[in-house]
């Protein structure tokens, strides 16, 4: 009867001690986020409850701002921010510009 | 309307599980514990996660004994799990 | 975190699917959440929905919260009694005080004593005074302290090195609502003469979420 996110009292083996420098990719998600927060498009109660109904399998499986891509992504659909279709597109764009060059990121002036 | 609780009150948080944006965790569901502090009205999360219009619910700090909370717990009787806790999640107990 | 070699971070997945499944690192799936959030970012951009400057600013402001805000905080109300005072009736007005706006944070300060130790976790998600300490570290985060610090705090704080006696009190604090929690961690003995500013440089983030006590400085 638990959502994914619940999880108090149960037990996925020792804590790791240890912290990593976020990445630039991940501080943008986070930024991001707080940007369109701020704005009041999406809500910390919005944002958590789309986290929420990730599932069981997305959430385990993916990292903590993956999840928040995941989500992100969710609700600018379901605002009629951005469509599926545009989406797709992009990602493709993205993907073979990763393949090309090895980056993520579109170079300034690029 | 859901009850009002003073400081010091004993409380048991219902133990209900319905489906939606829930700040209730599940392991504190059906424990009983005391109110240590009232913090006033905040939006009902239940609600605002929904975009729905919203009430603002009383916000309470109850303590747990983590004995009552946890059956096998190992370690002092003292020690204690603090949780926040919405009005409409919380009864009058004993 | 374990060690692997994907190309980033902040895996709690690997234990955490032990859980239900054998573990199945999917680097496919991994780099299609990396390229969505790049596109989406673009997107939005594109659309004006934010602006590039916007996403700049907000990183650097958040690169510029660290914990040595909340460490200032604690020394403070390590010298003074008053501020000290002041900070456990109204932690906002306290922090306040050093220039630390956190308008949509309710924050409040609760203190270790002889007898108490506080430790603070979100077991539903992440909640963390980020406007006073900057960004969680990632077992914060994690699934493994999340689901185990409320439920056995003791030998999660000793798997942080921290031992406490028997007789203290263990309080776990979840942040299940608005609340956000800073422990006031106890100030160490032989630190007499310390000046406020060398205390604050012993005063740890892990010591103000709880899983740490502040040792003194070693010669």
């Amino acid at each position: 009867m638990r959502g994914p996110h619940d999880v108090g009292g149960l037990d996925f083996g020792p804590v790791e001690n240890s912290t990593h420098d976020l990445t630039l990719w991940e501080k943008q998600i986070d930024a991001i986020r707080a940007v369109i927060g701020a704005k009041g498009i999406v809500s910390t109660h919005e944002n958590r409850r789309t986290i929420e109904q990730l599932g069981h399998d997305v959430y385990d499986t993916l990292n903590y701002y993956e999840r928040w891509t995941a989500s992100l992504a969710r609700q600018m659909i379901d605002k009629g921010i951005l469509t599926q279709d545009e989406i797709d597109a992009r990602v493709a764009q993205v993907r073979k510009r990763l393949a090309d060059t090895g980056e993520l990121e579109l170079k300034e002036g690029a | 309307m859901p009850q009002r609780f003073q400081e010091g009150d004993f409380v048991r948080v219902r133990d209900d599980y319905p489906i939606g944006h829930i700040r209730t965790p599940v392991y504190i569901r059906g424990k009983a514990g005391v109110v240590v502090k009232d913090f006033g009205a905040f939006g009902n999360p239940e609600t605002l996660a929904y975009c729905l219009p919203t009430e603002k619910r009383e916000l309470y700090k109850v303590r747990f004994w983590q004995q009552m909370v946890w059956p096998a717990y190992k370690g002092g009787p003292r020690d204690t799990v603090d949780l926040d806790i919405y009005e409409h999640w919380l009864e009058k107990a004993e | 975190m374990r060690t692997h070699e994907h190309h980033h971070h902040d895996h709690d997945h690997h234990h955490d699917h032990d859980h239900h499944s054998p573990p199945q690192p999917d680097d496919k799936v991994h780099s299609y959440y990396q390229i969505l959030g790049t596109a989406v970012k673009e997107l939005l951009i594109e659309k004006g929905v934010v602006t590039a400057d916007e996403v700049r600013r907000m990183v650097e402001r958040r690169d510029s919260i660290t914990p040595a805000n909340g460490a200032k905080v604690v020394a403070r109300a390590w010298m003074d009694p008053e501020y000290r005072a002041r900070l456990l009736k109204d932690a906002n007005a306290a922090v306040k005080e050093f220039g630390i706006e956190m308008p949509t944070t309710h924050l409040v300060a609760v203190e270790n004593t002889e007898n108490l130790h506080n430790v603070v976790v979100c077991t539903l998600c992440s909640c963390y005074p980020r406007d006073l300490l900057g960004l969680p570290p990632s077992w914060y985060k994690s699934k493994a302290y999340r689901a185990r610090v409320v439920s056995e705090p003791r030998a999660v704080l000793a798997e942080f090195g921290t031992q406490l006696a028997d007789n203290v009190e263990v309080r776990v604090h979840d942040s299940t609502a608005d609340m956000r929690y800073l422990v006031v961690p106890r100030r160490p003995g032989g630190t007499d003469g310390m000046s406020e500013d060398a205390l604050a440089a012993i005063i740890t983030r892990d010591t103000m979420i709880g899983v740490a006590v502040v040792e003194p400085m070693r010669n």
